[in-house]
């Protein structure tokens, strides 16, 4: 796949469009093209977490102030998340949230697996309407859902990317 | 020395209030808020321990031209304390974070908090790029840390106050009430109608 036709681009698009204008994230190899996207454009400010609890606290705080935001992590992410989703849900703040997983396909560390295979279910039981992307082309029809699901519902969602569609990380092995 | 009551504090810095926007950690810091008058620009948490701060920053972000007050305690300020990092490198101009440090989990039994042990937060907040954080110890303070919440620039301050349980002011329960009254008052009507 060329860098032009990346799901990062039309996700980036989507982000826009919608007139997303803050993203927040914690790092994952599978998200650094649409990281790279978003920081290089001055029209989102992007904020750098340290764990992705804060993401969804600052979410709480950006649609108080009426914007509208979005949260990108990896799967083990999703754990750190669990208590500050309460918040959302309680208060039905809307948050798409873009989720690149591990601990799935072609998984190479079993440290990962646990939270991998828990975090849909772990979302959903937080209330997180979950749309998986299993191919590269699912990726952005799913963003795309999830954006105007979150904000015309007011509530969290998020975009399960599957380890097909970012290639597993092998550790050279 | 007396230490300084949290009501105290907080009354002397939301009356008045002018237009700031306010939210407050989960627990005495809402219920302090709220006793200084309750209001549709307070956020009081009911939820979401350690999220105070990095709900302030969102607001501040969304708001640059207003400001925003977050008034916490050190117990809730100390399950986030990794957002005085992301704080510190967002470095937003309009936002000011007040911590009530009473040294204890004053809501579950008054069980020490970890400043009760030394922790000094408001050097955390240096370290993490906060060039105006202090530890405000007295009532001749008040009115300098006022015109600071009410100035320019992102500052952190640390108020020690007694563990002293004062009256429960509880402000509305419901969150989505709490949300839409608070976006009603900041954006208008219109926020209704459009997103």
């Amino acid at each position: 796949m060329t860098l032009e036709n990346h799901w990062s681009n039309t996700v980036f698009n989507l982000i826009c469009e919608q007139d997303i204008s803050i993203v927040s994230f914690v790092p994952d190899a599978g998200l650094s093209q649409l990281i790279d996207l978003c920081v290089a454009y001055e029209g989102i400010q992007t904020v750098r977490l340290t764990s992705e609890e804060e993401g969804v606290a600052l979410a709480m705080g950006t649609w108080l102030g009426g914007k509208k935001s979005l949260l990108l992590m990896q799967s083990s992410g999703v754990g750190n998340c669990i208590n500050m989703l309460s918040m959302l849900n309680t208060c039905q703040v809307p948050l798409p949230m873009m989720v690149t997983m591990r601990g799935h396909w072609g998984e190479f560390n079993p440290w990962q697996v646990p939270m991998g295979q828990g975090a849909e279910n772990v979302l959903k039981e937080m209330g997180v309407t979950t749309f998986r992307a299993q191919e590269n082309d699912e990726v952005a029809k799913c963003a795309e859902g999830a954006i105007r699901f979150a904000f015309n519902t007011y509530r969290p969602t998020a975009v399960l990317i599957d380890q097909r569609v970012l290639g597993a990380k092998t550790f050279g092995r | 020395m007396t230490l300084l009551n949290r009501r105290q504090v907080v009354e002397h810095l939301l009356q008045p209030r002018g237009d700031l926007l306010v939210v407050a950690g989960l627990g005495a810091p809402a219920w302090d808020i709220t006793a200084a008058g309750d209001h549709p620009l307070n956020f009081p948490m009911w939820g979401g321990m350690g999220g105070a701060i990095a709900t302030g920053l969102g607001l501040a972000l969304a708001q640059p031209t207003k400001r925003v007050l977050v008034i916490t305690g050190d117990g809730e300020l100390l399950m986030g304390l990794n957002s005085l990092a992301t704080i510190g490198v967002s470095q937003p101009t309009n936002l000011a974070i007040v911590v009530l440090d009473n040294e204890v989990y004053g809501e579950t039994g008054k069980q020490k908090t970890h400043t009760g042990f030394g922790v000094d937060l408001a050097a955390v907040a240096t370290a993490c790029g906060f060039t105006n954080s202090s530890i405000i110890t007295d009532v001749n303070e008040l009115a300098s840390l006022k015109k600071e919440v009410y100035g320019s620039g992102l500052m952190f301050a640390q108020v020690k106050v007694d563990s002293k349980s004062d009256e429960l002011v509880l402000p509305p329960r419901d969150g989505a009430l709490l949300k839409n009254r608070f976006r009603e008052a900041l954006l208008g009507d219109q926020c209704h109608f459009s997103n």
